[in-house]
């Protein structure tokens, strides 16, 4: 009598049963990837040294201002590079007493002092930098984060890939291009002055003052859907940004049928500089600028106590609701880049699955008849084998969560060619034992004891090979790497913990073993 | 009982110049094609660029295709496949300075404007920056290198210095064997095939280790006097045969499969596990096998005549 049978048998019904729990109900236990289910992968790389630069230009208008509230005169303050302000004094006299205001912008370093010419340089500290980079990431997460709810996605996944740059995968989403749009805006919402002494003719000749720019605003036609251009000459200083909104709303133009406009609201502080802003500049036009470009550019009539404007820009409700959300959302800290995209439609993801299912059991039913024709009962034992391999490597990628992909599909396929590699070895063995005229009993036990080792070598090496590709970033080889990985250690049980128990049960139980179905 | 084969004795090792032949052959078709060609053609995974697939309800021809993306200016030159079956095919666009969306959305307006052409449904986009696509090909180059220092180490840890570098060379001759293949066949490097790569890598030492086992164990037990490591080997080989064969024909069923049934996205990883497995089974025997042979002949005829030459003295 083999030893410890029912141990062993209870063990393996536990683990079947424990892989049924898992895998039920099949359609929500297995996480599908983008490429079976449909849906978006975008890696965005966010450009952390332009958060760097406008908070050096922010640093360098405060140094202005303080310098000149101490009654120092300012000859110029300028950002050079990314984190380095250049100063120069009107007079070195005042040398000593910039110096004292300086020292309170403790994030920066004097650098390259020049006292005669009152010329210095301050430097922002290495960790000031490190952090502003990494809080640009991790704001710009938080932004994309909030849109991506705001806009309605089910398990939307979005992750912080290495130093700058952030994974976003949303599964089964219909109008891709307006999704990317909503993530990718940098969403910088500005008001600023129509420069009212230059002509757009003076600018686009080049005469343009330094202390203005030239944007440009769209215009669709009505009839032709042509979309032209507008420019308009827009002063640089920017008045009050997104950053003071506490609200974004959707509402039909009243001034235009079927258009939509978004109406805002400032928080209070936004409110107040909303009110000088329009007091001051009765009669002339506010430019409202999203990312460079002007959406409109409305004549202040009056002052405006409330805090509420509108936005409007021909919108289409879409276009109108997706403002709403980045506005609601805030703005990126920095502009971000598309790195990578994939887009699969449903159709497709549909397609591959099929396909995928279609190669797994044509090579499975390959396999099982092969091994069925070729061993007999002991082909049995392995393709009942085999199936219980299937079943484990299918419950352990949903108890990990793993994410089943196309490639992964092809892993599986695989798998179940190499996995009866090892029943191949040991019946071999077991056949090779009895040519050499052992009885059943001692070729079995001979048979599986000599095939140990080289069963354990040839799993080692290909999981070793599964494990370099778990360590690749891109998810599709991932996805293989693991199907590969987990096929193969669920082989290595069956076959020496499930094979051995069923020849135990079919064999060795027997009172008299004459022959083996080999 | 069926069998392949009853205790067979075919002289493997005997035979190994003309496998030595054989093998630098096909290396150098592999690398000669590769070398004509330019290297090998890498997908827009490492290259960068835009890939659209698009599926049409009728089919069209190529140049339909062709003339209705001819009324927008597409920037440089663009490619079209047919992917598949007739109604779907590929449009690949190199990297340019517009973003992704933009060319997607010109594409769909420009096939939507052409009414020859019907109803069409945007399957696939994909974009991949040149940041991404260099870093990409680095890390390929890494990983196969490390899949093979993976196998030396395993095999000389558990075997020895030679039959681990001979399995190496094995494995190396596979690997450029398939890439080889892939050129031949005008098929391009992405990153499903780069997977394929690597599985071969640690499926076809699979062989050699089984080989190298059972030479061991016949070495640990008792060896008729006068047969020579050749010898030997070959016996071991000869032992392994069916069991090399059955399991290389699973997998190759396995891969087969996969190669007709499991559609167009899966074709170039599965054509290279169809030859990997192939080319590893036969680079088990005639090239990690024989060049262990014609090593440690060498090693041992240096010993030898290092002997005689003491004796002498």
């Amino acid at each position: 009598m083999p030893r410890h049978l029912r141990v062993r048998i209870a063990f393996v019904l536990l683990v079947v049963a424990v892989s049924v729990w898992y895998l039920y109900p099949l359609k929500s236990a297995l996480n599908l990837g983008l490429d079976l289910q449909g849906g978006i992968h975008l890696m965005l790389g966010v450009e952390a040294d332009k958060h760097v630069a406008s908070q050096t230009d922010r640093t360098a208008e405060d140094l202005k201002k303080a310098l000149e509230r101490k009654g120092i005169g300012v000859q110029r303050v300028a950002r050079e590079g990314n984190s380095t302000i250049q100063v120069e004094l009107a007079s070195p006299q005042s040398w000593n007493d910039a110096l004292t205001a300086v020292a309170e912008f403790s994030t920066f370093t004097r650098r390259d002092e020049n006292q005669a010419a009152g010329r210095f340089k301050l430097v922002m500290v290495d960790r000031q930098i490190s952090q502003l980079r990494d809080d640009a990431v991790r704001q710009g997460l938080e932004t994309i984060r909030n849109r991506v709810d705001q806009f309605g996605v089910a398990e939307p996944t979005i992750t912080r890939q290495g130093a700058d740059q952030i994974l976003i995968q949303l599964p089964g989403i219909q109008d891709p291009a307006r999704a990317k749009a909503l993530i990718g805006k940098t969403a910088l919402l500005e008001f600023k002055m129509l420069d009212d002494q230059t002509s757009v003719e003076q600018a686009q000749a080049g005469q343009l003052p330094e202390t203005s720019e030239l944007l440009y605003g769209r215009e669709t036609d009505k009839q032709t859907k042509a979309e032209r251009k507008v420019p308009y000459v827009v002063q640089k200083r920017t008045l009050l940004t997104g950053a003071e909104l506490t609200r974004a709303e959707v509402q039909a133009d009243p001034n235009s049928l079927g258009n939509w406009q978004v109406a805002i609201e400032f928080t209070a502080a936004g409110t107040r500089i909303f009110g000088e802003i329009t007091e001051q500049n009765v009669g002339k036009r506010l430019a409202i600028v999203l990312d460079g470009n002007v959406y409109s550019a409305p004549r202040i009539n009056e002052r405006i106590p409330s805090g509420r404007a509108v936005i409007t820009g021909h919108f289409t409700v879409d276009d109108a609701r997706d403002l709403a959300i980045v506005l609601r959302a805030g703005a990126l800290p920095a502009p971000v880049v598309l790195l990578e995209e994939r887009t699969v439609g449903p159709s497709l993801g549909a397609d591959s699955i099929r396909q995928g299912l279609i190669a797994i059991t044509a090579s499975a039913v390959v396999v099982f008849i092969f091994m069925l024709v070729y061993y007999r009962l002991s082909g049995l034992i392995a393709d009942v084998a085999l199936g219980l391999n299937l079943l484990m490597l299918l419950a352990f990628m949903a108890a990990i969560r793993a994410t089943l992909t196309l490639p992964g599909l092809a892993g599986i396929a695989l798998t179940v060619g190499m996995a009866v590699d090892t029943n191949i070895l040991i019946f071999e063995r077991i056949r090779e034992e009895l040519r050499l005229g052992k009885t059943p009993r001692s070729a079995i036990e001979a048979g599986f004891r000599r095939a140990f080792r080289t069963i354990v070598d040839t799993h080692l090496t290909v999981m070793g090979t599964a494990i370099i590709l778990l360590s690749f970033g891109t998810s599709s080889v991932k996805g293989f790497g693991v199907s590969l990985f987990i096929g193969l250690g669920a082989s290595l049980f069956t076959a020496y913990f499930f094979t051995r128990l069923l020849f135990d049960l079919v064999y060795m139980t027997r009172r008299k073993l004459e022959r083996v179905s080999i | 009982m069926i069998e392949l084969f009853r205790n067979p004795n075919y002289d493997f090792i005997g035979k190994r110049k003309w496998a030595y032949i054989a093998s630098i052959g096909f290396t150098l078709i592999a690398l000669i094609s590769l070398a004509a060609r330019g290297g090998l053609r890498y997908d827009i995974d490492f290259t960068g660029g835009t890939l659209i697939q698009v599926r049409f309800e009728r089919a069209p021809t190529i140049a339909q295709i062709r003339t209705s993306l001819g009324t927008i200016q597409l920037p440089g030159e663009s490619i079209i496949q047919q992917f598949g079956d007739a109604q779907e095919f590929i449009i690949r666009l190199p990297l340019v300075a517009v973003g992704s969306e933009e060319i997607a959305r010109r594409v769909q307006g420009a096939l939507g404007t052409n009414d020859s052409l019907g109803k069409f449904e945007i399957r696939r986009v994909e974009f991949v920056g040149p940041q991404v696509g260099r870093e990409l090909q680095l890390q390929a180059l890494y990983l196969v290198l490390a899949g093979l220092i993976w196998i030396a180490i395993y095999l000389a840890i558990r075997f020895d210095m030679r039959g681990g570098v001979a399995a190496v060379v094995a494995v190396l001759h596979d690997v450029i064997v398939c890439l080889g293949a892939l050129s031949l066949t005008n098929r391009e490097f992405s990153l499903p095939v780069l997977a394929a790569l690597l599985t071969i890598i640690g499926y076809s030492v699979n062989d050699t280790i089984v080989a190298y086992d059972r030479l061991r164990e016949n070495r640990g037990k008792f060896v008729p006097k006068g047969r020579t490591f050749a010898q030997q080997m070959n016996d071991a080989v000869n032992q392994t045969l069916s069991r090399t064969i059955l399991t290389s024909l699973t997998t190759f069923f396995s891969a087969a499969v996969l190669l007709f049934f499991g559609g167009r996205t899966l074709e170039d990883f599965a054509f290279v596990l169809f030859v990997g497995v192939i080319t590893g089974t036969y680079s088990t025997t005639y090239v990690a096998a024989a060049l262990v042979v014609d090593w440690t002949s060498y090693v041992e005829g240096r010993l030898r005549r290092g002997k005689k030459a003491v004796a002498k003295a």
